[in-house]
């Protein structure tokens, strides 16, 4: 029996609009992550499936709802948790290492350990050798690299990522998805994978969950994805399963995203 | 290579102007009596140092600048950053700060006399009201102006408010700071000589207002001169201290390599 590791219930958030009315970027929406469940949340553009990770991070309070890690309401930041962000989020003054220290250094570890750690992290995403290298003269993959060891050094039990590969081109965004599977395979993370590409849902997840159309977006719709593991991302995408799974998603992600595209008028 | 012809081009365009100005005032184009000797003038720094009278004046002056500089570095870095995350503490004090920062503030020299005597410490507050000001709205617009994506990166590691400020705030805000710092030199200066103008027994200022007592343009001349270049030396130092601690920065010379 394997626990959950998040549980969102009833979730809404509302943010004054711009008008002065109220907006509800998500209501009343539930979702139950399991321990080591890869989970991907799917939606058209502006759906809030950002809001939804930045409520099980901690980093907003959500309107009404609570949210769970494992069995204890949380209150505040979710200390269980990891974060990738979307845009960069690596301090630019500090070095490649320094920046994987951080976690560390903020939790008041020893600093050679620290050191150490960092360094077998920046290896373990292939950037042995760049931990004197400041932010910008990395690439935006290493950049990525970087962001992944920094969260993970700190042994997350669950991981929230925020379409964190969306700014890579698309050789190293495959590159980056395998080498994330590969590291999600050594130690089986919860992750929440937030994304609106439905082909790199699929072949990273366990669960596809599909978001409607927002405002007052919801999960309306999960699949379970039983591909066999160890996959590699870009040769599961040409198998006859995946194109099924795909087909069937698609369908009930194609209404939400018309629905999208009609409310913005394009 | 370039860089270097570029320093060569650079005095000779400072040579080039010494020669117009001295052309100007030997054939009378420009009277010498207003316009200065360029000759005369350097004639005149020669003898301040080489018989040392000018130490003792430049001395209080650079002190004076030095003080204003620093003192007020550190007071428009810590209100800075203090108004900037204080929502209540700036919606309380932005009318004072916007009516401080507007008011002339040549015209509290005077004042600061009165207050503070005739001996260095008044002209350091005229120099750190200046300073304060530069300072302080480019650390205020720094801080407010901190990628909120760094900074939920930085909560979601695990750092409370105060590693935020060490850990975030701080060093984004010492890029701004340091931005500011070359206009913030220039501005202790001002308020150190501005301060030896309107009263004092000592100080290149005070030199300057001697010499202007007796029309002796070129005495006046030969205090500008130095004090441009203590000017320039105060901000190449700047320079170099953002060079090392921008490190990280792109497009920073030390970065590479």
């Amino acid at each position: 029996m394997t626990q959950t590791a998040l549980h969102l219930k009833g979730i809404t958030c509302t943010f004054p609009g711009r008008d002065g009315t109220a907006y509800s970027a998500v209501a009343d929406a539930s979702l139950a992550v399991a321990e080591g469940e890869f989970v991907s949340l799917v939606g058209p553009t502006g759906c809030g499936k950002s809001t939804l990770l930045n409520v099980a991070a901690g980093l907003l309070a959500p309107t009404a709802g609570t949210v769970r890690v494992f069995g204890q309401p949380l209150t505040g930041i979710n200390e269980r948790a990891g974060y990738l962000f979307q845009t960069d989020a690596l301090l630019p003054w500090r070095t490649a290492r320094e920046n994987v220290m951080v976690g560390l250094e903020l939790r008041g570890e020893d600093k050679h350990q620290a050191r150490q750690l960092a360094d077998d992290w920046l290896a373990r995403v292939h950037l042995a050798g760049h931990g004197d290298k400041y932010p910008h003269e990395l690439s935006g993959g290493m950049r990525k690299r970087v962001a992944l060891a920094q969260t993970l050094v700190m042994a997350p039990k669950i991981l929230l990522m925020d379409e964190p590969f969306s700014a890579l081109d698309v050789q190293t965004r495959s590159l980056m998805e395998n080498e994330l599977l590969e590291l999600w395979s050594e130690d089986r993370k919860s992750v929440v994978f937030v994304t609106h590409d439905l082909e790199e849902a699929i072949s990273l997840s366990d669960r596809v969950v599909v978001l409607s159309a927002g405002p007052g977006s919801r999960p309306i719709a999960e699949f379970p994805i039983h591909l066999a593991r160890p996959r590699d991302v870009s040769e599961v995408r040409l198998t006859p399963q995946f194109l099924d799974l795909h087909k069937t998603i698609w369908e009930a992600l194609k209404v939400e995203v018309q629905k999208a595209y009609a409310k913005e008028g394009i | 290579m370039s860089d270097r012809r570029i320093v060569l081009y650079q005095v000779l365009l400072l040579v080039a102007l010494f020669v117009i100005w001295d052309v100007l005032t030997r054939t009378e184009i420009l009277p010498p009596f207003f316009f200065g000797e360029p000759l005369v003038v350097l004639q005149r720094v020669w003898e301040w140092f080489s018989g040392g009278t000018i130490y003792k004046h430049l001395g209080v002056t650079l002190i004076e600048t030095i003080l204003a500089f620093v003192l007020g570095t550190v007071a428009g870095l810590v209100v800075g950053l203090w108004l900037a995350l204080s929502k209540t503490a700036s919606a309380l004090l932005d009318p004072y700060i916007k009516a401080f920062n507007s008011m002339p503030r040549v015209i509290l020299a005077p004042i600061f006399a009165v207050w503070f005597g005739l001996g260095i410490w008044s002209k350091v507050l005229l120099g750190v009201t200046l300073v304060f000001f530069i300072v302080f709205f480019s650390v205020y617009h720094g801080v407010r102006e901190v990628n909120p994506v760094l900074v939920a990166n930085s909560r979601m590691l695990g750092a409370s408010k105060r590693q935020l400020l060490r850990y975030v705030y701080v060093p984004s805000a010492t890029a701004w700071v340091f931005s500011s710092l070359h206009a913030a030199v220039g501005m202790a200066f001002v308020g150190a000589v501005i301060g030896e103008y309107l009263g004092s027994a000592r100080g290149v200022g005070y030199l300057i207002l001697q010499a202007e007592g007796v029309f002796d343009i070129n005495t006046v001349f030969a205090g500008v001169l130095v004090l441009t270049v203590c000017a320039l030396l105060l901000d190449w130092i700047v320079t170099i201290a953002e060079r090392r601690l921008l490190r990280w920065r792109p497009g920073q010379v030390g970065s590479q390599g």
